[in-house]
């Protein structure tokens, strides 16, 4: 009998990290999770060891310390199969208008510190000859629009370093990457919005749909829940010189 | 604000939502917040889980906690589902001891509630089985709750209906099982008398539950089908259905009802022409002990989403009642008649036997409970406060949980605990605080 594979969902305090861990976990997945909030992280843990019956090992990481990230991937007690990154931070834009350490922080939390340990994550798979990355991405980074950008613009910019990272690695053919864009996704990060139902998705679905890409050969780029690809198809359709007079 | 209804669809009030995303963040919503009561998944038919001004969803309070193999104690978070814990402890050979007629409620609710199924005559309610519960007070203290700890408040909050506090997590006693399925027998009972008789014949078994048919009258008044049934065991499973796996994961979802069905599609003759064919039908399968699939037995009604809008938008009632058993007989036998007169009554029809009960406002005592849906029309309210003069001369009261309008003096007639209930709620500081429509109408 071969052992588990192993997958380690980085930002599994999140409501979306949550159901992703869960999933894996019922699959038969062992789990781990990494999160700077380790009482919600244990707290997640805690649930899916006692759904499942398996122990889920919680370690502590902030990843705007990026100086401490490769410190991170060396000491972990082993190289997961897959690494999924659900970091993430939605910002106030209006905020980050004005206060540049806000902006920063915004991007430097959706975009600099995610590309950046998942970086680290493809050499370490390469090297070993195997090995999933998936990363969490938004369809905000399709088009930058007046009410976040600053959000968008951040996970633009990870959705083209997925994009390269995934070219690069391909041609070797051992190590894949995925890129998940959800829309609105019902969480603790978008409880105070009103978002439109019929866009709206549960955390459980983007769990059942990472999972169904990165480990049942899926797509290598998808949109959570579909009708988004649509959505995000036509909104990058219109012409600027119409759309930047859209309030969007 | 958005606009909350119970499962009945009846009455729709506006309130503010709020939603914790974890325990710890309980207390500060309390204690910033007046007229609030905890909605679950709003299985609660009328007004129970509606709050004044704010309903507090504890939709995201959805995780386990703990699980402990040798004492088959499971913890979890107020807002996990049955669902939840039989999908992840069915596989694993553990069961509830205590499950309602619907699996879609969750652990708070059915607390509150302090729901029944069908092994209430020999099992109790699902408070009896709840080891200890952290309780979250309106000065948002989080205080622990056992027959041990803090045990008055325990006894009022099981059954409670929220007006103690806010339930954030609790321990449950599960068992084991052997396997998934379960022995069922089918007796047929040609009217009321019968039905009784047999519920008693039956009440060895784990479970006993009668599907009464309204409609029927006369010499028929009251005839019904009696299901009874046990866990089965391997050995039963061998006998009865070698071919089967032994821990059969939950069905999948059915059919939706769609939010166009038409309310006149239920009509007598509609209603009349099922209970004739359920009835045949159940009747030509008695005798032979069958093995039926835990899903569909325990939650037959949960294949079919959305159920409740068979009704149409103007909702329904449910109308539990429970008599004592000294009385049942002649009381049911004459609100039997008078609901199958009016010829307005629903397929959905159960009678079940009760034991005694342990909470303070719990519904159960030793008697008959029987159960019936009515669409809601101009003359139903005059025709259930008619009903009600019944159960109340009879000893008898109606199931908070299932309730949207009875008057205050059916319910203060038959919760003789209330003053008590009261008196804590006074000395814990509920009573601006935890306010439900259903309590304010109640006068709770």
């Amino acid at each position: 009998m071969t052992a588990p594979k192993s997958v380690l969902v980085i930002g599994g305090s999140s409501d979306i990290g949550h159901a992703t861990a869960l999933r894996y976990a019922q699959a038969g997945w062992q789990v781990a999770l990494a999160a700077r909030d380790v009482s919600a992280a244990q707290r997640n843990a805690d649930d899916i060891k006692a759904r499942s019956g398996v122990d889920v090992p919680v370690h502590a990481l902030d990843v705007l310390a990026t100086d401490k990230l490769a410190d991170f991937v060396g000491s972990l007690p082993m190289l997961p199969d897959t690494v999924i990154s659900m970091i993430g931070e939605l910002g106030d834009q209006k905020r980050a208008e004005t206060d540049l350490a806000h902006a920063a922080m915004i991007m430097r939390t959706n975009f600099e510190a995610p590309s950046l340990l998942l970086g680290l994550f493809a050499n370490a798979f390469q090297a070993r000859g195997s090995g999933t990355i998936v990363g969490v991405s938004s369809v905000a980074g399709d088009r930058g629009r007046g009410s976040n950008y600053v959000y968008g613009a951040a996970k633009a910019g990870f959705s083209q370093f997925l994009s390269g990272l995934r070219n690069r690695v391909a041609l070797a053919g051992q190590v894949r990457v995925i890129t998940v864009k959800p829309g609105f996704v019902r969480t603790r990060m978008t409880a105070h919005l009103k978002l439109p139902a019929p866009l709206t998705v549960k955390p459980e679905r983007v769990a059942a749909d990472i999972f169904r890409s990165a480990e049942e050969n899926g797509r290598e780029v998808i949109y959570v829940g579909r009708r988004f690809w649509l959505v995000m198809t036509i909104i990058c359709a219109i012409p600027e010189t119409v759309f930047k007079r859209l309030q969007l | 604000m958005s606009e909350l209804a119970g499962w009945g669809n009846y009455p729709k009030i506006a309130t503010e939502g709020l939603a914790p995303g974890r325990p710890d963040a309980v207390p500060a919503l309390l204690t910033s917040r007046n007229g609030l009561v905890a909605r679950g998944q709003g299985r609660a038919y009328g007004d129970a889980a509606i709050g004044m001004a704010t309903t507090l969803s504890s939709h995201r309070l959805n995780r386990f906690r703990g699980f402990d193999a040798a004492t088959g104690r499971l913890t979890v978070e107020a807002g996990v589902t049955i669902t939840e814990i039989l999908a992840s402890f069915v596989p694993r050979g553990f069961f509830l001891k205590v499950v309602p007629g619907t699996k879609f409620v969750s652990i708070g609710g059915a607390i509150a509630a302090d729901v029944h199924g069908k092994n209430h005559h020999r099992d109790g309610s699902f408070g009896d089985h709840v080891a200890a519960l952290r309780l979250a007070l309106p000065n948002g203290e989080i205080v622990t709750c056992s027959r041990g700890e803090n045990a008055e408040l325990f006894a009022a909050t099981i059954g409670g209906m929220g007006l103690t506090g806010v339930i954030v997590d609790a321990t449950l006693q599960m068992m084991p099982i052997e396997t998934g399925w379960l022995k069922q027998t089918t007796h047929v009972a040609a009217n009321l008398d019968a039905a009784i008789g047999a519920l008693d014949a039956t009440a060895s078994a784990t479970y006993s539950v009668a599907w009464i048919d309204c409609v029927a009258s006369g010499a028929s008044l009251g005839r019904s089908l009696i299901f009874a049934a046990d866990h089965a065991d391997a050995a039963d499973t061998a006998r009865l259905g070698p071919q089967l796996a032994p821990f059969p994961d939950a069905r999948s979802a059915g059919p939706s009802v769609p939010s166009w069905f038409p309310g006149f599609a239920l009509n007598p003759l509609s209603v009349r022409a099922f209970n004739e064919v359920y009835f045949r039908r159940g009747a030509s399968r008695a005798g032979a002990p069958e093995l039926v699939h835990w899903d569909p037995y325990f939650f037959p009604l949960d294949a079919i989403n959305g159920w409740n809008r068979i009704y149409g938008h103007r909702g329904f009632l449910q109308h539990q009642c429970v008599i004592p058993a000294a009385n049942a007989r002649t009381v049911l036998a004459a609100i039997m008649d008078r609901v199958a007169r009016r010829g307005t009554a629903s397929f959905l029809a159960v009678l079940k036997q009760l034991g005694e009960s342990h909470g303070m406002m719990s519904f159960p005592l030793r008697g008959y409970t029987l159960a019936m849906d009515f669409p809601i029309t101009d003359t139903l309210f005059d025709f259930l406060n008619q009903i009600d003069a019944l159960v109340v001369a009879a000893g008898g009261r109606l199931y908070l949980a299932k309730d949207a309008r009875q008057s205050r003096e059916t319910f203060e007639a038959g919760y003789p605990s209330l003053p008590a209930f009261r008196d804590i709620r006074r000395r814990i500081g509920a009573g601006d605080r935890l306010v439900s429509h259903l309590s304010a109408r109640l006068g709770i």
